[in-house]
Parts: C-alpha cells; structure tokens; sequence
C-alpha cells in the first residue's frame, strides 16, 4: 500500500525517532545527522555524509584500499597489482567483485590474480622496501608481458614508514621506464572506500598522464570518447560501450573495468568523457577538465527510461549525426525494452524497494525500478559525499527515507518496520533479510548475475528483481501449522 | 541484437554473441596495445615448463595466488563459536566488512562483527577511546552475552594494549565490569587464520579459566578448529558422543550460528557453546583437538591446567576416524557402540565397491595443514598417490608430518610436502608433473583451468559451489560423503571423455 508523501513522512520520522533511543546518547546525537526523510523541493536529503563511522556500530564501510585496489587499480587487466602488506586483504578482494575482461590469466592479464608481499613480522620491524624491489624483479622475471605494477599500500605500510615512491621510481628507471605506481590507500585513511577512489585517481594523474617520455602515437578522431567509472561488473561496460559505438562514438578507453594501460594513457585525447560513477572518479574527470579541456557528462544505464535521456545527453555534446545516431539505437531497442516492461512489469508492479549500496547506485537504480511500476521507498550511500544526496533529489520521492552510513541495527529494523517487497544491498546484508522473509538482491555484485547496465543489462535486471521477488519460498517461510 | 524478453541471455552467453565478440576484437586491436597473439602463445608455453617452474620456486619475496588468510579472520571464526558472542575487530572497519563478506561467501549466512574504526587519528594517539566507545556501542545495540576482542594489523602496529584498553573501558563503564570480554592478539603478519583461530580461542578459555581452582571431572573437552565444514562436522561429532553417550563439552560450536532457518526471523546470535559451559571446561578430564596445528597454543595451556590433551590432524576416513573414537573411548572410557562400528562397515563396504575407480590415481592436494594431512591419510587408504600436497600455511613440522605419512604407505612413494609455496608454484607442479585429479578450494578452479586438472572441492573457501559445508567429513558418514564426492567427479570425467559419438564412444559405459 502506498502511502501519500505527508504520511510517509511522518511514519518515517518517527521510525528515526524509535531506532536511535536504543543508542548511547552520545552516539545517537551522531547518527541522528545521517538519518533523514527526503522533503521535496530541498537541495539535498538533509543528511550529512562523509564521517568517520562510529566504532561498535557494524558499518557495512569498507577501507581506502578496498576503493584503490578493489574499485579503481584492480580491473586494470594488464597491470600487476601488489596487495603491499599481510595476505588478508588481497586474500579477501581476490575475484569477488566479478570485473570481467577478456585476457589469457597469468600471461598478459592478471586481474583474477592475488599478488601480495605477504608481510612477515621481520618486514614490519626492518621495513618492507627491499622486499617490494624484490618482488618487482620477480614480477618481471615470472610475468614478462605486464605493462606495468602498482603498489597497493594496506595499513602497515604508512605506518613504519616505508618509501614505496623511491622504490618505484627506482624500479621504473631499472625496468626501461616501465609503469610503476605507488599508491598511498592504508586502509586506516579516510573514513570509507572514498578516499581510495580519491587517492587513486591522483595517481593516475601523477603516474601516468605526468609521466615522462614519448607519448603514444594516437590519432583521434571527433567521435572519441571515454567510458569512466563502469567496473564491468557482470560486464556492465560492454553491455554500455556497445551502445554508444552504435550511435556513430568511439570508445577509446574504459575506466577500469576490461581496461587497459594503452587506454588510460590515451584518455586526454578523448572529445568527451562520459562518467557513470559520480563518486568514484568525478575526481579524474575533473582533472581532465582543467588540464585537458575535456568536458565531461555524467550518463545513468540503468533502465530504458535514463538510458534514453542519456543517450540524447551525450549525444547533444556531437554534430547530427550522433544525434541521429543516438535516436536509431532508442528505436532499435524500444520493441526489446517493451517487451520486456509488457512482461515483468504487470508481476512487479507496485512493489516497494529499499536499497543501500555504493557509489552511484542508491540513485542511478532507481530509474530502473520505476520503469517497472516499482517504487523506491527508503535508500542510503555507503560512502556517499553531500554531492551525491544533491544528485539523489533528481531521482527520490517526497518522502522517502534516507539514511547514509546505515548501521547493521538500524538498517534491520528500517526494513522490519517498513516491510518493503525487496532490499538491495551487500552480501554481508543479503542472508540477514532473506532470514526474515524478504526477498534480497546483491546489488554490488549483481548477486553474480548482470551485466544491469545498458538495455541487454535491462532485461536481466527486470527477470532478476521477478525472480527474487516472486520466488514461491517466500510463501512458505511460516510453518503451516503455526498460522 | 540477440537479447530478447523470451529468451534472457545470461552473461555467459550474451558476450559469446558475434556483436560483443566484434567489439572485443576491435577493442583490442584499436585500443589495448596488445602484443602479439604469438607472443602471448609463446610466453603461456614457456610458463608450463621446467625453466619456468625452476624460476618459479626460486622465488624469495612474492607471493601469488595463496592458500591461506590472515589471523583475525580465524579469531572471528572462534568467537562466533560461542553462545550470543560478537566478535569485536580492534582496528581499520575495512578488515571486518572483508572477514564477514568471506564468511558469508562461504556459509550462505549472515555473520555479525563489528570493528572500533580506528583511522588516521587513533593511528596517531592509539585507539583507546575506539575501544571505549566501540565496547559501549556494541553491547548496547547488539546486546551480546560476551564480546570476543581480536586485533587487525593496524592496532598491532602501532601496539595498542588491548588488556589495559579494555580494563579502560570497564573503568569508563562501556560494559559492566563483570560482562565477559577476552582478547587476543592476532597480528596478520605472523602466522595465518589459523594461528587467529588458535589465539582467540586461547584468550577465550584463558578469560574464563586463569585464577581458577580446577576440580576434575570425567567429562571432555572438544575442539573443532577452523573448519569450513563445521556445520555438518559438528553436528556428526554430537550424534557420536551420543551414540557413545560421552559427556562432552564443544569449546566453540558454530553449527548453528551460521546454519540459521529461514523462518521469518533473523537470529543474531544462535547456539553456541554456553558460557557456563566454557567456564566449567577447565574441569574436564581432557581436551580433544581435531586440528593440531590450528590449537597449538590453546592445547598448551589447556595442558598447563592440568588436563590431558590429545591433537589429532583433521582425521577423515576409516583409519583417521577409527583413531578419534578410540581416542575419544580411552579419555571417556565408554565403549565404542555397535551402530558405529556398523557405520564403519557401510564405508568399508562403500570404499570396496568403488576404490577400483580411484586406485592408482594420481592427486594433487592443497589446504589447511591439518586438513590436507587428514585428506593425505585418506587418500593413501584408497590407494590414492597424493603426489603434490601443499600448504601456504604450512611450517616444517607440518611438512615432516606429511613426509612420515608418505613414508606409511606404499602409495606415498615419490609423493611431496611442499610448506610455504602458494597456488602459483602448484601451477607449475601439475605442468610439470601432471596428476589425475586436484583437491582445493574454489580458487583452485584458475589452476583447473590452467593446466586441464579437475579439481574436486574440498577445503575452505568454497564460494562457487553450495551447501557442501553442511555435510560431514568428519566420522564414518563423513567419510563416505568425501568418498562420492571423489567418486563423482572421478566418473563426471571419464563421461566426459568418452562421449564424443563414433569417436569415444566404446567406452561411455552404462554400468561402471
């Protein structure tokens, strides 16, 4: 049952209200700032973000090396990246964000790899560089056809005061000016994912387009474009560059995911770069801006209804025959995309979501979900800034309840009190609402399905949300003799 | 266009279609800078070979492609082992999201923890009011009946004192000063989970046992270790005490705590060993640990208090399970009943039906170091060659251990432990000296891959298949259930190949 926004509103305030007496006063005062209800016509959600999480609390945030190494660095297909410190953290991030990319494993491609220095308590106490040179001489020795390393510092390492800068230019120097980037993402900075993104897209600006040495011959032409900030989770980013090299563009780089060294290095000769993750490399874009005179526009691929606007979007920034080019692929796909609505939407209709995710997703979903008559009734940033809850009012109702940074507390009793048809979050989330009965998808990983990005993604998207939605389990999650 | 509203095309087929396999070939060639297709076939070639498996050993400092995770991710495992306990991470919160993702990979179930947080500033003055806060939240809005303190790298670093820190908390009145909080130390740059496991499950027995006065009794004392089938495991170790009638004690017991029902409710918290009965262990007579190298520590000071203490090394099939009950017997005194012994005779039956099809063949074995000796030994009782085994977590102990079983058997003859080296060397061994079969976990599915070894998959973490963490491994019923798991595959492949019509197909038998 829908409610009308007044109502919503209250009923939300008030749920906010319920959630935070069970606090510490103190830490309630804080989390109080991130919860909020969303009143139409205000610039933003009224929530703050981009804070330190409260300890004991069960953020579902992850680290600065999760958004370097996991996000940004680690799809670079031909590169080695070095998970510099202990096993675990690139034991954990090891082939579970699904980057998909087309190489021969080992050889000239070495995402679904785990290198690490695998620190000993010997490299804490004498410090870890003459280990990294070694390690990079062994890179060289054992995968001769990467294009280049980078160093993915995790926390220890700008603790004892390593100098991986020196080491990597020494290294590039001895290895013919070979690529090598080291990166500053200790999981201890910042307070998310979203300083990795930061710090990783400043290397990219530092280690690579400043990097000395004859540029790579390159010849542009007006159409060339960038794809900046599609992971190709599931293969999120083919299902996208396909369509913009239908209508007449050419994809010369993908940021990151599939992508390539070749690719970064030839993205200032890009006409226009189109940012599908606002928050994890608005930062690079910008920096083309300035630097390159490389406007950028930011795109949505979920659902036929943004797809089309930003279809037209991009295509407004080209002479006619883009724009016309742009119009023929809507055409094309129109019959697909209906059919696909006249399918899944009378089954979907009317249901209500509730979602907290990452980067640019607690918003740019929402689209989809409207184009298949299913609203989104509550919604929240893992590590959201206050530029992306600006950007959530584009696209949230009157009314709808906002809370960033939830914790593991508050976002169960927000969905046992609202009692949405579907959540869609993380994986540390997924069994705890699927334990209570409500239907769940993965929506980082696309709960190993995808890609969701383009109109092939849209159509996967649409038979995902069915089949989660309408599985017979859930009609049977109370014993027959218990009603 | 090939997608269609009818006939969804998944991921694994939508890019096999001619219009993305285009763009792939024009990315490539346009965009990537590739080298040549030659070069590319040439350096794959020479990486099969002995030059390349030469080079690879002689490796010093990098580590590829590992067999082994870092300490707290083992205390985690520990802590949720007991009755209503949150596993509390002192340090950087993007280790616990990672610990409870992997978990949850794993079990198909949630796993609550929660971390203090620390960033640049407790970096810089410690993480003491972390912990303060940290402790005060966690108990409030989880309301746990203990929380178990571990550390992540950070904290250990920079030597925050975790005793002191939490005494501070008591102070501050986060918890009340009688609410259970044990600690360890678990710094990722020594040892691995497994050494985590054993830490924590230390500092949990030395919390509730030191200072107190031990007054014996005929019970036992029974420790799983870090385990991925440790749901089905210790379900089949209960059913055998009872069926023994043992009087026993779990010290950690997470078979419910990650095998929850979908009923509507979520449970946090669920089974577990008892507080009480974690305190009142310290008067058992003994103390059986399934997995020697994960309770190194725990079994030291469980022996400093005066029990008896047995280590066996994850013990699977007829021999390895018929040394855990006489074991078990001996400690307890209680006769080992004639339905086991029944089940022990279902197995033999079960293992002289098939053991044609696996005797003689030759296996490739990784793992935990306990759980890849148990394998070995059982591998050897039919007749299996395990000629590679490897351990990243493996020390030289453990590598004398699997050379002594080698030695046992005439099907151990030209079979090696190999301690220390990772997935990438296990690459070059199965190139070089090819086997039949692999066993590992699901990342062994990139050396399947590779070299064109099946891989049969047992250990931890298995992401990629479902539910086998719910069956045993342990005990007789454990072992039949490793024994068709072999089995299948074993036949899966010899269908495979022998079904190509008018070519292979003489040997696509209906019976086998």
């Amino acid at each position: 049952m829908s409610l009308t926004a007044e109502q919503a509103k209250a009923k939300n305030q008030e749920l906010i209200k319920e959630v935070l007496e069970v606090y510490p006063e103190k830490t309630a005062k804080k989390r109080a700032k991130h919860l909020g209800v969303y009143e139409a016509d205000k610039p933003d959600c009224s929530v703050k973000s981009n804070i330190k999480s409260i300890p004991g609390v069960m953020t579902i945030r992850g680290c600065a090396y999760a958004g370097s190494k996991g996000v940004v660095w680690g799809p670079i297909k031909d590169m080695v990246h070095i998970s510099h410190g202990p096993v675990g953290c690139g034991q954990y991030s090891w082939g579970s964000r699904r980057n998909y990319y087309v190489g021969t494993t080992g050889v000239d491609s070495f995402v679904t790899m785990q290198f690490t220095s695998d620190f000993q308590e010997k490299d804490i106490v004498f410090g870890g560089d003459k280990k990294l040179e070694k390690i990079m001489d062994e890179i060289q020795g054992l995968f001769p056809l990467n294009k280049g390393i980078t160093v993915q510092s995790e926390c220890p390492i700008g603790l004892i005061g390593d100098d991986i800068e020196a080491v990597s230019k020494k290294k590039s120097k001895e290895f013919g000016g070979k690529t090598i980037v080291p990166v500053r993402c200790e999981g201890f900075r910042g307070v998310s994912q979203s300083l990795g993104h930061h710090i990783a897209n400043d290397t990219i600006r530092d280690w690579v387009f400043d990097k000395k040495g004859e540029p790579r011959a390159f010849e542009g032409t007006p159409y060339d474009v960038s794809i900046i900030g599609d992971y190709n989770i599931g293969g999120d980013a083919w299902a996208s560059r396909i369509l913009l090299e239908e209508m007449g563009l050419r994809v010369i780089a993908q940021w990151s995911g599939d992508g390539s060294i070749a690719e970064l290095e030839n993205t200032p000769k890009a006409k226009l770069n189109v940012l599908h993750c606002y928050r994890s490399m608005n930062y690079i874009s910008r920096h083309m801006e300035e630097k390159y005179g490389i406007p950028w526009v930011e795109y949505n691929f979920f659902g036929p209804g943004k797809i089309e606007a930003s279809l037209r979007e991009i295509a407004s920034h080209f002479d006619d025959k883009i724009k016309e080019g742009a119009e023929k692929v809507i055409a094309k796909y129109k019959p697909l995309m209906q059919a696909v609505i006249d399918k899944y939407k009378p089954r979907l209709e009317g249901k209500r979501v509730m979602l907290f995710v990452g980067g640019l997703r607690p918003r740019h979903v929402i689209g989809a979900y409207e184009d298949l008559g299913m609203e989104v009734v509550g919604t929240g940033y893992e590590f959201g800034h206050n530029d992306d809850y600006q950007r959530t009012t584009h696209y949230v109702k009157d009314g709808t309840l906002i809370y960033d940074d939830v914790t593991g507390y508050e976002f169960e009793k927000f969905v046992e009190k609202v009692q949405p048809d579907l959540v869609g979050s993380g994986i540390k989330e997924k069994y705890v609402f699927q334990k209570m009965g409500v239907p769940f998808r993965q929506m980082h990983s696309w709960d190993y399905s995808g890609p969701y990005h383009g109109y092939d993604g849209f159509a996967i998207f649409a038979r995902d949300m069915d089949m989660a939605i309408n599985n017979p389990v859930w009609g049977l999650t109370k014993a027959p003799w218990k009603k | 266009m090939s997608q269609s509203a009818e006939h969804i095309l998944d991921h694994e087929n939508l890019f096999r279609e001619p219009e993305y396999l285009e763009m792939f070939e024009s990315k490539k060639t346009n965009f990537e800078d590739p080298h040549p297709a030659e070069k590319v076939a040439e350096i794959r070639d020479w990486t099969k070979g002995w030059e390349y498996r030469e080079k690879n050993f002689a490796r010093e400092s990098l580590t590829v492609n590992p067999a082994k995770a870092c300490q707290p991710l083992g205390a985690v495992f520990a802590a949720v082992g007991f009755e209503g306990t949150l596993p509390f991470v002192h340090g950087s919160q993007g280790c616990v999201a990672y610990y409870r993702s992997h978990f949850s990979r794993h079990f198909k179930e949630p796993t609550s923890c929660v971390s203090s947080s620390m960033t640049e500033d407790a970096a810089v003055f410690g993480g003491l009011n972390n912990m303060i806060d940290g402790l005060a939240n966690a108990y409030k809005l989880y309301k746990p009946k203990m929380i178990a303190v571990s550390t992540t790298c950070m904290a250990e670093v920079i030597g925050d004192d975790l005793n002191g820190f939490i005494q501070n908390a008591k102070a501050k009145g986060s918890v009340p000063e009688d609410f259970d909080v044990p600690y360890a130390h678990t710094p990722a740059f020594v040892g691995s989970h497994v050494t985590g496991y054993d830490n924590a499950l230390r500092g949990i027995v030395t919390h509730f046992w030191e200072g107190k006065e031990r007054a014996p009794n005929d019970k036992i004392n029974f420790i799983g270790g870090f385990d991925g089938y440790t749901v089905g495991n210790m379900r089949e170790v209960k059913r055998m005490f009872g069926l023994m009638g043992v009087d026993y004690t779990l010290l950690g017991d997470n078979s419910d705590a990650w095998d929850t029902p979908t009923d509507g409710e979520f449970r946090m918290y669920d089974g577990g060993t008892t507080l009480e009965d974690a305190k009142a262990a310290l008067n058992a007579k003994a103390t059986l640990s399934m997995q020697e190298f994960c309770t190194e520590k725990t079994l030291g000071y469980i022996k400093e208090r005066g029990q008896e203490t047995v280590a066996l090394n994850h013990p699977v099939g007829v021999a390895g399970t018929d040394r855990f009950l006489m074991e078990v017997s001996r400690l307890t005194g209680k006769a080992i009943p004639a339905e086991l012994e029944k089940e022990r005779g279902r197995l033999l039956d079960a293992i002289a039906d098939s053991s044609s099809h696996l005797h003689g063949k030759k296996f490739a074995l990784y793992g935990d170091p306990d759980l890849t000796l148990g394998l070995a030994a059982f591998l050897l009782e039919l007749g299996v060659e395990p000629v590679h085994v490897l351990a990243t977590n493996g020390t030289k102990d453990w590598a004398e251990k699997m050379q002594a079983l080698f030695d046992s058997s005439p099907f151990g003859k030209g079979c090696h432990a190999y301690a220390g080296r990772d997935l990438w060397h296990m690459r070059s061994l199965l190139f070089t000296e090819p086997v039949d079969f692999l066993i590992g976990n699901t990342y062994g599915k990139y050396l399947e891959r590779d070299t064109g070894t099946p891989l049969i998959r047992v250990g931890f973490p298995i992401f990629d298949r479902h539910h086998h963490h719910r069956f045993p491994v342990w005990g007789y019923q454990g072992g039949l259930n490793l024994l068709v798991t072999l089995l299948d595959k074993v036949f899966d492949e010899l269908d495979k190949n022998t079904n190509v019509a008018g070519k292979t197909d003489y040997s696509f038998d209906i019976i086998r």
